[in-house]
């Protein structure tokens, strides 16, 4: 099968790239929340994502993608416990799947055929380190939500029906895209995403003509095309690579925290996970950017898609949460 | 193009999608069952692969493949079952306007993938309202209307004359002026997704490969933008030097000669004719439909369950993945056959016939949002009679599942006389006193039926907002006495309460009804009702009457 549209040759939309950018270089930011209307690039991107991450050491075979051989659960009954790389895991989680495929169930297989009680890992173990995707977010189930909400505070899933009881790490960042006209999504899993980017179309003739030449490009002169911009994504990716290991010398200074602090106090962001994650988020930028001290300019790039989606909702507000945020940021760190 | 008639312009579609299955992903037809659609049903063998049958209530085993459970348990064997998906060929998605957005999801998926070469879904809705969800609509180029009476049947097309095309398609080139014609066009169009384009630029060059050439003409960029854009249009034409800058960059361009950004200006004009000739009627109704929202249980609508909800009885069925087994019926439903089935003392022997599937049923609640004006002079009447028809639902709402709560605006602000409620008692308690008097904040009355429409929708309810007033807005959201800006308000919020789809009634209790009210009902989407002089019954039954109960 063809491989998915490469991420750099995605024109424009550089927010929700920077964003995806930003989580790959620190998983802990805690996800993505892309919202915009169709046909603008979210899942394009979601799934070029996967091309573009830097690899993991897993042990082969391992259903919960361990790194270390002693990591592996006993159910998985492993023989050989060699490591090797492997493609960071993208897992799509469709719209109307089962609590038993999430979290995993009696592996119906092996119990009709060799009459073994025996576990059958879910998405939740697949996406361990790595990303679950979730497209048209906002129409979820709630009861797939609840759950989500569950392992993802606790980075465990704890499986205990049909007379299995298992547990395992499931730690993964979600990725979501909706069409906000369709549905909004419930407070609580707004707030378990970090980033919160909103899409729309470009705005001039050259880049949606761009657009289209490179989507047919990618369609009609597939090989030529995979080649010039993978190269792109190999930049890309030497990037992150280099911001992961940068971030651990990044000092947040005093000032810093306090205009972080001021900033989520003028907005009215409910709850504290709104300064880490603007405080994680501003330091990966600075990574990415190769700065060496955290400044107000890489507060201001990231406070937007850190904080517009913990805003509380007023219904005059034409402009958007994404505006009063750089209003509020704009008044604050002049 | 010439315009052709709804025959020739569908065989065209599927020639076109014939000729480029993969790039064009394509077509969703709209038509009844009758024989114009079993003609029309001729034309899909011009398909270059088999066609393979979808339903809208497959499950994931059946499109994705799984253990065969059935032929597992009779023969004793481990059988596995390949799904559509893994198939080569074209999918025939009937009553597509059935299809679940769960399952949309995932065949938009599959067409993203390229698992899933080319979809032909045919809608067989009748009201505006049921359709073939967004996510799989976005992804097929084509949308046709097959509403012709049957001696417009025509001649099917060609099966060599495609696959000469299709030879060619891979030589035809593509100038610049192509990609901003179709680019401009889609934009005068206000359509926003870079799917339709992409479409476009197909469908000319499938149209050009069809006819011959080398390189696209501007017939064929007509042909395809009439059949690819203009059922996606959002507007009709937007002055295109108005909004945007889109003209001004072009001059950077060093190729950007005067006389050929004329010719393109024009092309387009011409362009944009054949594509406002070739809109179906009715469609420019539809454009104030944009925000029909998704049929997802996340927004607490209403929803058949086969998870969670009430238990209902268990019943027959097969395992799907999608459904949970019930034990014990399933033992039930075995133990009378064990002798017969010789089982061994210890051992049940089960076949796949016994199986119980459990059903749920999960229905959320309503809210009924009484929003009454208390202004003026006969607020105490309108109140009074707004308090009993709240009763009057009450009384049989255990019956309905329906939750009350009574919003008042009058002054400069409203408040919430009444929370949420099924309690008769606690109405009756609250409901006492009522103030009434002053000027009329309807734009506040709808932003705190708007805020109450969110938390219901939090708490899993649907919500309906019920607005009770006789009059215009003379109060502003920020409470000044203007006019104007009281009834811009108003519709502001009034399109908000629109775009989050809550069911609206507006009732107009004035002696004559007022134009401005009728507006806003029709900018919320919803229903609008003169009831002059009405009571507290009269406005129940006109109510329940809406609400179908």
């Amino acid at each position: 099968m063809k491989q998915p549209f490469p991420f750099s040759a995605i024109v424009g939309q550089e927010e929700m790239k920077l964003s995806m950018v930003l989580t790959a270089i620190d998983p802990s930011i805690g996800g993505v929340l892309v919202f915009g209307d169709r046909g603008t690039g979210k899942s394009t991107a979601v799934r070029a994502l996967a091309a573009l991450l830097p690899e993991i050491k897993k042990v082969e075979g391992c259903p919960v993608n361990s790194e270390n051989p002693d990591e592996v659960p006993d159910w998985a009954e492993l023989e050989t416990k060699s490591t090797s790389l492997a493609p960071t895991p993208v897992i799509d989680l469709p719209l109307g799947v089962t609590e038993d495929r999430v979290t995993g169930a009696l592996d119906i297989e092996k119990a009709l055929s060799q009459g073994k009680k025996a576990f059958q890992p879910g998405l939740l173990a697949r996406a361990n380190r790595g990303y679950l995707y979730i497209d048209e977010v906002n129409l979820l189930e709630d009861h797939i939500v609840d759950l989500l909400l569950d392992v993802a505070q606790s980075g465990e899933n704890v499986v205990e029906r049909e007379g299995l009881s298992i547990r395992h790490a499931a730690r993964f960042v979600l990725v979501g895209s909706g069409n906000p006209e369709e549905g909004e999504l419930r407070p609580q899993l707004l707030d378990r995403f970090g980033l919160s980017v909103e899409v729309a179309s470009p705005k001039t003739v050259q880049e949606r003509v761009e657009v289209i030449k490179r989507r047919d490009a990618f369609e009609t002169d597939y090989e030529a095309f995979m080649v010039r911009w993978k190269a792109e994504d190999a930049l890309v990716r030497g990037q992150i690579e280099a911001a992961r290991k940068a971030l651990i010398q990044l000092k947040s200074s005093d000032e810093t925290l306090t205009d972080i602090a001021e900033l989520c106090l003028n907005l009215g962001a409910d709850g504290l996970r709104g300064e880490l994650t603007l405080l994680k988020a501003a330091r990966a930028f600075a990574a990415y950017r190769e700065d060496t001290a955290i400044g107000r300019d890489h507060i201001r790039a990231v406070a937007p898609m850190a904080l517009r989606h913990r805003l509380r909702r007023d219904p005059l507000d034409d402009a958007g949460s994404g505006a009063r945020v750089s209003r509020v940021v704009e008044d604050v760190l002049s | 193009m010439e315009s052709l008639d709804a025959w020739d312009r569908a065989k065209l579609a599927l020639t076109l999608l014939a000729i480029d299955p993969t790039g064009l992903g394509g077509l969703v037809i709209r038509a009844r069952n009758g024989p114009v659609r079993d003609a029309f049903a001729e034309t899909y063998h011009a398909m270059p692969q088999p066609i393979i049958k979808f339903h809208p209530a497959m499950d994931d085993d059946t499109l994705f493949g799984g253990v065969d459970l059935t032929e597992t348990l009779t023969r004793g064997l481990l059988t596995l079952r390949k799904g559509l998906l893994g198939r080569e060929g074209t999918a025939l998605l009937s009553m597509a306007e059935r299809c679940e957005p769960a399952l949309a999801v995932r065949l938009a998926m599959a067409l993203d993938s390229g698992q899933l070469r080319s979809l032909i879904a045919i809608d067989e809705g009748v009201k505006p309202d049921e359709q073939v969800p967004d996510a799989l609509r976005e992804r097929l180029a084509f949308n046709i209307h097959l509403d012709m009476p049957m001696n417009a049947i025509g001649l099917l097309p060609d099966q060599s004359e495609i696959e000469i095309a299709r030879t060619r398609l891979n030589a035809i080139s593509t100038h610049d002026e192509t990609l901003e014609a179709i680019v401009s066009l889609s934009a005068q169009l206000g359509i926003s997704s870079a799917r339709a384009p992409i479409f476009a630029l197909r469908a000319a060059r499938a149209h050009a490969a069809f006819h011959g050439r080398l390189d696209i003409k501007s017939d064929d960029i007509e042909t395809a933008a009439a059949l690819c854009l203009a059922h996606r249009a959002t507007m009709l034409s937007a002055p295109p030097n108005q909004d945007e800058p889109e003209t001004a960059p072009q001059d950077s361009q060093d190729q950007g000669d005067d006389a050929g950004e004329a010719e393109v200006q024009t092309l387009d004009d011409r362009i944009l004719e054949a594509v406002l000739a070739s809109l179906p009627d009715g469609l420019l109704d539809q454009f104030k439909q944009k925000g029909t929202v998704g049929r997802g249980s996340g927004a607490g609508a209403k929803n058949r369950s086969n998870r969670r909800g009430r238990p209902k009885s268990s019943r027959a069925g097969r395992l799907s993945g999608r459904n949970r087994l019930d034990l014990i019926a399933t033992l039930r439903a075995a133990a009378p056959w064990q002798k017969i089935r010789g089982a061994k003392h210890g051992r049940v022997k089960i076949t796949p016939s016994d199986f119980r599937i459990k059903q749920y049923e999960e229905k959320s609640d309503r809210l009924l949002i009484f929003a009454v004006d208390a202004s003026g002079s006969a607020a105490i009447a309108r109140l009074a009679e707004a308090k009993g028809a709240v009763e009057l639902l009450l009384a049989d709402a255990y019956s309905r599942r329906d939750h009350v709560c009574l919003i008042s605006f009058r002054g400069n602000s409203s408040e919430v006389l009444l929370p949420p409620t099924r309690s008769l008692v606690q109405t009756k308690k609250r409901l006492a006193a009522l103030p009434g008097g002053g000027g009329t904040p309807l734009a506040s009355g709808l932003v705190e039926a708007l805020g109450m429409s969110h938390q219901a929708r939090n708490h899993g309810m649907s919500p309906c907002i019920i607005l009770l007033t006789d009059g215009r807005a003379n109060i502003a959201l920020d409470g000044s006495p203007d006019r104007m800006k009281a009834g811009a308000d108003a519709e502001q919020i009034a399109r908000q309460i629109c775009a989050i789809g809550v069911e609206t009634i507006t009732l107009d209790l004035g002696n004559r009804p007022a134009n401005f009210l009728a507006n806003l009902a029709s900018e919320m989407n919803g229903i609008y009702m003169p009831l002059p002089r009405a009571d507290a019954r009269k406005v129940s039954g006109a109510v329940s009457t809406v609400l179908g109960n």
